[in-house]
């Protein structure tokens, strides 16, 4: 009997070498005459162990980790496809992993655990039941299912989604469409590539489901050209599925047609803002639209529309499928279900960790993210992206909820949070979130298009050491011109790193002059 | 007469448009597609797409200056996207970039003289917990150091 070698083909897996391996380990049981199946999974979302290579045995897979290529010799040699070894990279059972044990995996439940393009696997790890059950019911009560969970959109503003499918419902139109976000621009962030490139099928599923809610039958795919590996599994993932009658004219022979196409981003940030990204998909310039009209009213093509982000999409089969009672049941306040959060940065165990809303940003740093890879003290974290606030250890209590990071001058994004140790100088950070806008501005509003450029030049003459306050006036009187005369976030919302940087570290932003040929 | 370059590029840009037609939308798509196959977007060839999906050329101007992917000019033969970013930041990128750049003799956005590779910044490569990070003509790179700076340089010079 063949035995079973996963080797994830994840983009960040393969940015450590995990491709080497996967061959390494072909090259090396061919040698050996050993019958093997190697099988190309996502990640788990450890990341500090990746390569992550995990093998079946007669007592479950066990994992072995950060596998190098000039490893794998070693771990055949070892004896490590027939059971447990002591091999010094043996992890054991990858489920016992404390990093993994903690969470409650929900969206992610089969991502790093299932080949991504096997419909197989997916149907044996619940796949399709949510769907099945999601085409037993009406439009209305699939939307109140969806209500009912308390979802909210994880791709930054939090909207519910019920909601918003609703709206969409109750839109007459001979045309209605499903757009997923699949931008994933926030700097942090890689929760919609490891479920493209882990499990593409719950996001398939998630359309369809979206569509048989609202009456479309049409559904776009819209992700990052920085992407390479995740547009392919996504591409390759369709076809299967419409190979299976899973995707086409009859939904798993129900009669509902439903179909999805991917389409391809060209490097701006703000088409992850959604009317952007409308404009983009028609082929225009992705210049941010005025609201209303609504999409839900007139998105793409003037014709009703769902816009979510991937993961609140990839979130909807698991909600069919169990219930709305049952999601809603995890999280706080108004922050209901499960929340995939990203650690990343100079941190020791960098990784997805899908949980309840409700951890504290302490915790989530310090026990789960182990502090700095660095191990110098933490200086601060960045939360949800280039626009997100930096948040000082004695924040640290924030609750990741919606509401309690706006209640702190913050914003949860989509849940990426990005740690830094104590050299890292808060005025270049300031000074790169005005650079990120002005190099990203969709050049719509003035206080965006030409206050960025503006903000560079006052945080260069900081760093210079020039008058100092009031430097630091203007910076503040920027600020609120762009947060208030800004038509979208890019532009309002670049305020929250600089003024949080300025706040919570002053003393980074008053210099002594610099002086001309030092003494 | 016989056929010039450009009615060459003119004809086979005619094609893909064709292969598109059937899209909402199209034009994104045609891009890249016209991008594969010469490297940029040829500005001899967008009078053809704009006739073609009856827009304007100057709208066709309009989105290819937009997009920060596509070129109006060829790139080195080898493409290497640093990021620049936060999660890469933290963990010293912009030093591991500077390292890179002077190793190439190059700054951001330049292409070698003898046309082997351009290097242009990136803004998140979604492998933030395994920063700092790049690609080389789409492979990816993590946790650079200076070994893999020597990796990367190593391969774009072939
Ligand atoms: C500049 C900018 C960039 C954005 N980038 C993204 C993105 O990459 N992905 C995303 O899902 N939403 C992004 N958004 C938010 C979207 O506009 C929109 O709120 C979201 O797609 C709605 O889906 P949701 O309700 O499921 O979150 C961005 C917003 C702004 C202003
Ligand atoms: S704030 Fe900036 S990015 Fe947003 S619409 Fe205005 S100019 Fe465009
Ligand atoms: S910030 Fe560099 S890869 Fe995300």
């Amino acid at each position: 009997m063949s035995i079973t070698i996963y080797v994830p083909g994840d983009s960040g897996a393969l940015a450590l070498g995990a491709d080497k391996v996967a061959k390494a380990v072909a090259s090396e049981a061919e040698a050996r005459g050993l019958d093997i199946r190697v099988v190309r999974n996502g990640s788990r979302g450890l990341y500090w162990l990746e390569p992550m290579v995990e093998v079946e045995t007669g007592e479950g897979r066990l994992a072995y980790g950060p596998v190098k290529a000039r490893d794998v010799a070693g771990l055949f040699e070892a004896g490590f496809c027939d059971g447990p070894t002591d091999h010094a990279l043996s992890l054991g059972d990858p489920e016992e992993i404390a990093f993994l044990k903690r969470q409650t995996r929900l969206t992610f439940a089969r991502c790093g655990i299932v080949d991504p393009l096997s419909l197989a696997d997916y149907r044996a790890h619940g796949g399709f039941r949510g769907l099945e059950k999601a085409l037993s019911m009406s439009p209305a009560e699939i939307v109140a299912e969806v209500t009912e969970s308390g979802l909210r959109g994880r791709g930054g503003a939090g909207f519910p989604t019920g909601v918003k499918w609703k709206t969409v419902l109750e839109t007459e139109a001979d045309q209605k469409y499903i757009v997923c976000n699949g931008d994933e621009g926030d700097s942090g962030t890689f929760a919609d590539r490891m479920i493209l490139e882990g499990d593409p099928f719950v996001l398939i599923e998630g359309m369809i489901i979206s569509g048989l809610a609202v009456g479309a039958t049409k559904g776009y795919i819209y992700m990052r050209s920085e992407y390479p590996h995740a547009i392919d599994m996504t591409e390759k993932a369709i076809e299967i599925a419409r190979a299976a009658d899973i995707l086409g004219p009859s939904v798993l022979m129900s009669g509902h047609s439903f179909d999805l196409e991917v389409r391809v981003g060209a490097g701006a940030y703000v088409c992850g803002e959604e009317t952007a990204l409308l404009e983009s998909l028609e082929g225009k310039r992705g210049v941010v639209r005025a609201k209303p009209p609504l999409p839900a009213h007139k998105g793409l093509f003037g014709k009703p529309t769902v816009i979510n982000n991937l993961i609140s999409l990839a979130s909807v089969p698991v909600i069919l499928d169990k219930g709305g009672a049952f999601y809603k049941d995890f999280g706080l306040g108004r922050s209901r279900g499960t929340i995939p959060i990203q650690i990343a940065g100079n941190v020791k165990y960098g990784g997805l960790f899908e949980d309840g809303f409700g951890l504290t940003l302490g915790q989530i740093v310090e026990d789960i993210g182990g502090g700095t890879a660095s191990g110098r003290p933490v200086k601060a974290v960045q939360v949800g992206g280039p626009l997100g606030a930096y948040f000082p250890p004695e924040l640290f209590d924030t609750e990741f909820d919606y509401e309690a990071f706006t209640a702190r001058g913050g914003l949860i994004g989509h849940a990426g949070i990005v740690v830094f140790d104590d050299t890292v100088d808060m005025l270049d950070q300031a000074r790169f979130a005005f650079e990120f806008c002005a190099i990203e501005s969709c050049g719509k509003c003035t206080p965006c298009r030409i206050g960025a450029v503006r903000g560079v030049e006052l945080a260069d003459r900081l760093k210079a050491g020039v008058d100092p306050e009031n430097q630091i006036e203007i910076i503040r009187d920027l600020c609120d011109t762009m947060h208030l005369g800004s038509l979208c976030a890019l532009g309002g919302f670049t305020p929250y790193p600089v003024l949080s940087a300025l706040n919570h570290f002053p003393d980074d932003f008053r210099r002594e002059p610099r002086r001309e040929a030092a003494e | 007469m016989p056929a010039t370059a450009d009615d060459i590029m003119i004809d086979k840009v005619r094609a893909i448009v064709d292969a598109h037609r059937d899209l909402e939308g199209p034009l994104l798509p045609i891009l890249h597609a016209v991008q594969a196959e010469y490297g940029f977007v040829p500005r001899e060839v967008q009078p053809a797409i704009a006739d073609a999906l009856n827009i304007s050329r100057a709208e066709i101007h309009g989105v290819v200056s937009f997009y920060h992917d596509f070129r109006d000019a060829p790139a080195g033969r080898h493409i290497v996207r640093v990021c620049r970013s936060e999660a890469c930041q933290s963990m010293g990128g912009e030093a591991v970039a500077e390292r890179l750049l002077a190793r190439l003799g190059l700054d951001w956005h330049q292409t070698s003289a003898d046309g082997a590779v351009t290097v242009e910044p990136v803004y998140c490569l979604g492998l933030c917990a395994c920063s700092p990070a790049a690609t080389v003509d789409g492979d990816v790179y993590g946790r650079l150091d200076d070994e893999t700076i020597a990796e990367i340089v190593e391969e774009v010079r072939l």
